[in-house]
């Protein structure tokens, strides 16, 4: 579905990105693993045309999409869940979900798009007159989630659902995007820093160092590599 | 409701105004009401979109020097003249609007290509002999037996007709704007850029609409400016400090909001009128007395009601 190769990104002089390559088939869930400052938002950003990468092809559904701006990506049915949530604070939680249906792709299921969201999160149908910024660090990440899923997606790149999450929340939230993967057909790329509960919950992980991929697998074969139990997951 | 009654106690109070005030009053309440024209103007690119312009007499001086010289030097009249501003006026937004957003240039750096463009054009119009360059560009002013609004020739009570209705038209503009898809997107930009980009909305574009909208409007008022004071000068109607002068209005008043431009522009208006009168009834003469009031007024609306004077009336008033 997607298939990303070779990809540099700069900024300036600083390379963020070398050569990354890797790729998602439709429906499965791929997590991108790796520490702070590995590349791994930079690679979800390239991906959603927000910075211009010096070289390398990003290919969804065989189409190429690099030089694209981001509308139109994300017309392509690209999602994304933005690092720290990115709600709009002072707006409310409903005013925030209609903003996810702004696509054209989008529009004509708003009504359909809104029952769903607000069927997946019940809290969300709760507190939708509710100023976003007054919601829980999980109910906005929820909300995030929610707006992204407005714009009927097919697949979505998650961007470290878990930060700033407590444990018991960090779990609820790996739980929808499983259940968007399972009940929906949603294919997922996540990128995150909690790099055991991501690679036990994925078909499939890269693991990215310094704008690398320096390995890749399946989630149980890279979780029981040596190497990673001792880098990232501390065993 | 409330709202809908207050708006038209106070439209009825302005359409009454030249019936009831003297001739110096309608002068001021020109000012006035010419600030919350433009204070409005300014408000759709920064209130609405959020970007910052410190450069907007950029847009009065292309809109006055269009329509005048058109009207000088070829006897245009100003109506078609006022189409020319506006184009002319967009087309120089959409440019920096292209260039900057293109590019990736936001925040304080876009605030400073919006000011170092209405210096460009400053300078250039000072040299620029077509329009008298430094030496400025005059209107010729005939004994005036009554009002031609065709002409745009008139007594002090036709311009204010005139800039009131176009203050009544850009709140009009506002409002619809602020409820329709663009208003939506154009807050989505404000609030969170890389959010509104990536939920697919093409920020580009908004962003290009919000400044060519915002200057098209502000070209109006500088046509306005034209034909009322007759007389245009490059240092004064370019230079930095009207831009500032434009902005200081919604700011006070109350970035964003509808009723903001307007209240901030009367408010600083009709004090600093007060203020110099005052201080001249004592005999005393102050220069820059208004920008050291201008400046207070900042001052005090930053410190202690940092959203502007307008939302806690709108609170207090529960509108």
């Amino acid at each position: 579905m997607l298939r990303v190769e070779g990809l540099d990104l700069f900024y300036g002089d600083a390379q963020a990105l070398d050569g990354v390559t890797f790729e998602v088939k439709e429906r499965e869930i791929v997590a991108v693993v790796g520490a702070n400052g590995a590349g791994k938002s930079s690679l979800i950003r390239t991906i959603h045309g927000m910075h211009r990468p010096r070289a390398g092809s990003i290919r969804f559904e065989g189409r190429d999409i690099v030089g694209q701006p981001s509308h139109r990506i994300c017309e392509l049915g690209i999602g994304q869940v933005a690092e720290g949530r990115q709600i709009f604070p002072s707006l409310t939680v409903l005013e925030n979900l209609e903003m996810g249906a702004a696509l054209r792709r989008a529009r004509a299921q708003e009504k359909a798009s809104l029952e769903r969201v607000f069927g997946l999160f019940p809290r969300l149908a709760e507190r939708r007159r509710q100023a976003a910024g007054t919601l829980s660090g999980g109910e906005q990440q929820m909300l995030a989630i929610g707006r992204c899923l407005m714009g009927c997606p097919r697949l979505v790149m998650f961007d470290e659902p878990s930060l700033g999450l407590a444990p018991i929340v960090v779990y609820d939230v790996f739980e929808v995007i499983r259940r968007l993967n399972r009940e929906e057909g949603i294919t997922v790329v996540l990128v995150e820093q909690n790099v055991a509960q991501s690679l036990r919950f994925a078909d499939r992980g890269y693991v990215i160092e310094n704008g690398r991929i320096v390995m890749e697998g399946s989630g149980p074969a890279l979780l029981a590599d040596d190497g990673i139990r001792r880098a990232y997951v501390g065993l | 409701m409330r709202a809908r009654v207050l708006l038209s106690l106070l439209a009825v109070a302005l359409v009454a105004a030249p019936f009831v005030v003297s001739g110096y009053l309608v002068s001021v309440l020109i000012v006035a009401l010419y600030f919350a024209y433009v204070g409005q103007a300014w408000n759709i690119m920064m209130g609405f979109a959020g970007q910052l312009s410190l450069g907007h007499a950029l847009y009065v001086g292309l809109g006055a020097y269009t329509a005048a010289a058109l009207f000088v030097q070829s006897g245009v009249p100003p109506w078609l003249g006022l189409i020319a501003a506006i184009i002319v006026a967009m087309a120089f937004a959409a440019a920096i609007g292209f260039l900057a957003f293109r590019f990736g240039i936001s925040g304080v750096y876009f605030a400073l290509l919006t000011i170092a463009f209405a210096e460009f054009t400053r300078i250039g119009f000072d040299h620029f002999g077509w329009v008298g360059a430094s030496a400025g560009l005059f209107l010729p002013v005939s004994q005036r037996s009554g009002s031609d609004l065709l002409a745009l020739r008139g007594t002090p009570t036709m311009f204010y007709y005139v800039i009131l209705a176009l203050a009544a038209g850009a709140f009009a503009l506002s409002r619809w704007l602020l409820t329709s898809r663009i208003g939506f997107y154009w807050m989505a930009i404000r609030e969170d850029q890389d959010a509104a980009q990536a939920l697919g909305i093409d920020t580009f574009r908004y962003k290009l609409a919000a400044v060519v909208v915002s200057a098209a409007m502000t070209s109006i008022a500088g046509v306005f400016f034209a034909f009322y004071y007759n007389n245009l000068f490059p240092e004064q109607i370019f230079s930095i400090g009207r831009s500032i002068e434009i902005i200081l209005g919604p700011i006070i008043g109350g970035l964003g909001t509808l009723f903001g431009p307007v209240l901030g522009a009367f408010v600083l208006q009709l004090l600093a009128e007060a203020l110099r009168e005052g201080v001249s009834a004592l005999g005393l003469e102050i220069p820059g007395l208004t920008q050291v009031f201008y400046g207070v007024c900042l001052l005090v609306v930053v410190m202690f009601l940092p959203n502007g004077v307008w939302p806690p009336i709108a609170r207090r008033l529960r509108l």
